[in-house]
């Protein structure tokens, strides 16, 4: 080998193949290595993800906008549901921005594996990084959509109070969430194609056990602490509490929601890495 | 610092047979499974059949106990027919699969190549791909920058850098994604027959970059079907057959073992002496050849032109209808057809015994462009009794010269599927307003 040759490794890394019979670890350290790969990746979805489609970037506000006129009218006006005393159109909005955001990310993560099918027959990177980079490339749609939060505020003439520093954190549940439920389903979607019909209903669903067209005020104190159970609860009345200015902050049910979310994704994160030998051979 | 760039031990591979058919379950079949199991089990007790004897049964070894070697700075070839492991080597190698026995210890930086473009986005430029295929691939991105103008030459794509990959032909495609690769400096470079694409010019060319690749000191694992190739490339070289090493040692060598001991696939093959070729009681093979409408033996056709296969054997019991015939595999192992001897002189005809030779033609332009791989069959009629099946005897490669007489026409892209018929198209014409008849262009 040349001197000169910059390959010259100082410590050469060894690699040692065998079939793995415990539990894997989570491998972060090595996907910490492959960090500008998921850049790459990201940088993909973004740039394609609007590519061939007529309205472009303006879907990224019209999903959670037209969801909003949709409920402010069968919801808000007709069926009259309450909403803490805060026009209906942004208390719904409000909770739709980061739903909206959880919703395709998970959505986008579950179907990642099966739709990188030649990615992961070809090449080697931390597989981690696939429903990992889909989630992360929901968060430009955030942006625009939350552009159009901050508009609204403006026109309903409220103003955020400090509160709005919580905002990433919430956000970061979101994406937690999102990832978490994203790592379980799109693993079991590699060997149970089932996972696709599965998912638009559990979607649905669990669009209506967050209170997103309702208040969570319409349960007991003690009941709408246990509601954080299903982490996007959390999300979004922590979005209303920190841009709205509901006066009393949804603190326990934010801390259960966490948690939960915590362990969806610890959990989930250990399914995927224990199935992940495998996806090349049956995916 | 150790000289050993590979050192793999005991290394297998299992698949479950049916599984690379069926890919995927659905939770029915597994709660079915469930459900059934107990009464499959007592089934299996009652009729004294273990489910490991079925489990047995129902695998494959890909890859049985290979130990190898591999030096720092060595270039090695790795060669054998089509299922005989080299792929699977190469994939757990890279860490794509998991082995199911042994160990692999790879020291050192890996750059595996098991498909040219992985990852390439129609959507995306030409420069835009150039970084997302380099990040794939395992390069950083201020490498990627720095080699750029470098990988841009090298795939003559110029001035269409900034255009979408979807507008480019095949073969600027085909370029861009082997320049980028060629870039690529890992201690370790695993390459798996991705030479087979491209015009003869541009082929040249990567084997030179490569060569440079395996003179600057790095570790090369390069499987290929193409023996002139490896025999430029690497000095030694690992012939895998049926999951095992079946020849280690230097590339001419090997690859001369390999050819003349029938395990590649070529133009043509014969079997010298009878008592080892294939067959049975009634008849035996003796020869199988690829030759042009002029009598040639060749490994290369026109896609124009009409191709004969040719079986040559013996029939050494008299009074038996015997009927050769041959199936067809393209390169993706689908099967293209299958045809078996209806000479009219022959048909219902009881047979002598002698030395014959029938000859199948397939007219031109009708077959698709890449290899077709041949398994050559012979059987009897009442009763049927198979005679010999040799998988994969020969194979050729239908070319397409691009002159626009084929049904190409002035297409230069991609054509999928296993025949390419030239066919008659006629195409009408009347003006906006649908009056009038329908005239073809030489009436207006």
């Amino acid at each position: 080998m040349h001197a000169s040759d910059p390959l010259s490794p100082h410590a050469v890394s060894i690699i040692r193949i065998e079939p793995s019979h415990s539990w894997p670890s989570l491998g972060l350290h090595e996907l910490w290595e492959y960090r500008e790969l998921l850049y790459f990746f990201v940088w993909r979805d973004i740039k394609v993800r609007y590519k061939q489609t007529a309205l472009g970037v303006a879907w990224a506000i019209i999903q959670p906008f037209f969801a909003m006129v949709v409920f402010s009218v069968f919801f808000g006006r007709l069926a009259k549901l309450p909403s803490d005393g805060i026009p209906y159109p942004i208390f719904s909005y409000a909770a739709l921005v980061p739903w909206t955001f959880f919703a395709n990310g998970l959505n986008h993560a579950s179907n990642s594996l099966v739709g990188s099918a030649h990615l992961l027959t070809k090449v080697y990177f931390p597989r981690l990084m696939i429903p990992l980079c889909s989630v992360l490339s929901g968060l430009i749609d955030f942006i625009l959509a939350f552009i159009v939060l901050l508009a609204m505020m403006f026109y309903y003439g409220i103003t955020p109070t400090i509160n709005i520093l919580w905002l990433p954190l919430l956000l970061l549940l979101a994406l937690i969430s999102a990832l978490g439920a994203g790592l379980w389903l799109s693993a079991m979607n590699v060997k149970y194609r089932d996972v696709r019909f599965i998912l638009p209903f559990l979607t649905q669903l669990w669009l209506f056990v967050t209170p997103i067209v309702y208040p969570s005020s319409l349960l007991s104190e003690l009941w709408r602490t246990l509601f954080g159970i299903n982490p996007m609860a959390g999300v979004v009345e922590g979005f209303r509490w920190a841009l709205l200015g509901k006066p009393q902050a949804p603190g326990p049910m934010i801390i259960i929601s966490a948690v939960i979310a915590l362990l969806l994704l610890v959990g989930g994160a250990c399914y995927f890495r224990r199935m992940e030998k495998t996806f090349a051979d049956i995916v | 610092m150790s000289d050993i760039a590979i050192r793999i031990g005991g290394l297998s591979k299992q698949y479950q047979l049916g599984k690379r058919r069926k890919t995927y379950n659905t939770l029915r079949d597994t709660l079915t499974d469930a459900v059934l199991f107990p009464f499959r089990r007592l089934g299996e007790y009652l009729s004294g059949e273990s489910s490991a004897a079925r489990a047995r049964d129902n695998t494959i070894w890909a890859l049985r106990d290979v130990s190898l070697e591999i030096k720092r700075g060595e270039a090695v070839g790795i060669i054998g027919r089509n299922g005989a492991g080299k792929s699977t080597l190469l994939k757990i190698l890279s860490r794509i699969v998991e082995p199911t026995k042994g160990y692999a210890e790879i020291h050192g930086r890996v750059g595996s190549l098991l498909e040219v473009g992985t990852g390439f986005h129609p959507e995306l430029t030409g420069r835009e791909n150039i970084y997302l295929n380099g990040g794939i691939l395992g390069m950083r991105r201020a490498e990627i920058t720095e080699k750029f103008d470098e990988i841009v030459e090298f795939a003559e794509v110029g001035r269409f850098i900034d255009t979408p990959v979807k507008h480019y032909s095949s073969g600027m495609r085909m370029r861009l994604a082997f320049a980028v690769a060629a870039h690529l400096e890992p201690e370790i470079l695993m390459i798996d027959e991705v030479l087979a694409v491209g015009d003869a010019r541009f082929q040249k060319k990567c084997l030179n970059k490569m060569q440079d690749i395996g003179q600057q000191g790095r570790t090369v694992l390069f499987v290929s079907h193409n023996m002139p190739a490896i025999t430029r490339l690497c000095m030694r070289t690992i012939l895998l057959d049926g999951g095992t090493v079946l020849h280690d040692g230097p590339s001419s060598y090997v690859v001369g073992m390999y050819l003349n001991s029938g395990l590649g696939t070529t133009a043509a093959r014969e079997w010298t002496d009878p008592t080892t070729a294939p067959g049975e009681e009634i008849a035996r093979l003796r020869a199988v050849r690829v030759r042009t409408d002029s009598g040639q033996v060749t490994d290369t056709v026109d896609v124009r032109q009409s191709v004969g296969i040719e079986m040559e054997y013996d029939v050494l019991k008299p009074g038996y209808l015997v009927v050769p015939n041959f199936q067809f595999y393209n390169e993706d192992g689908v099967h293209a057809f299958s045809t078996h001897d209806i000479d009219l002189g022959w048909r219902r005809i009881p047979r002598p015994a002698g030395k014959y030779v029938s000859t199948v033609w397939i007219p031109g332009n009708l077959l698709s462009e890449g290899t077709l791989f041949v398994n050559a069959g012979c059987e009897t009629v009442e009763p049927r009794i198979f005679q010999f099946w040799e998988r994969e005897a020969v194979a050729f490669l239908v070319v397409d010269n691009l002159d626009g007489e084929s049904a190409r026409g002035d297409y230069g892209g991609q054509i999928k599927g296993v025949v390419r018929p030239l066919l008659k198209w006629d195409t009408r014409y009347n003006d906006a307003r649908g009056n009038g008849p329908l005239l073809a262009a030489e009436d207006m």
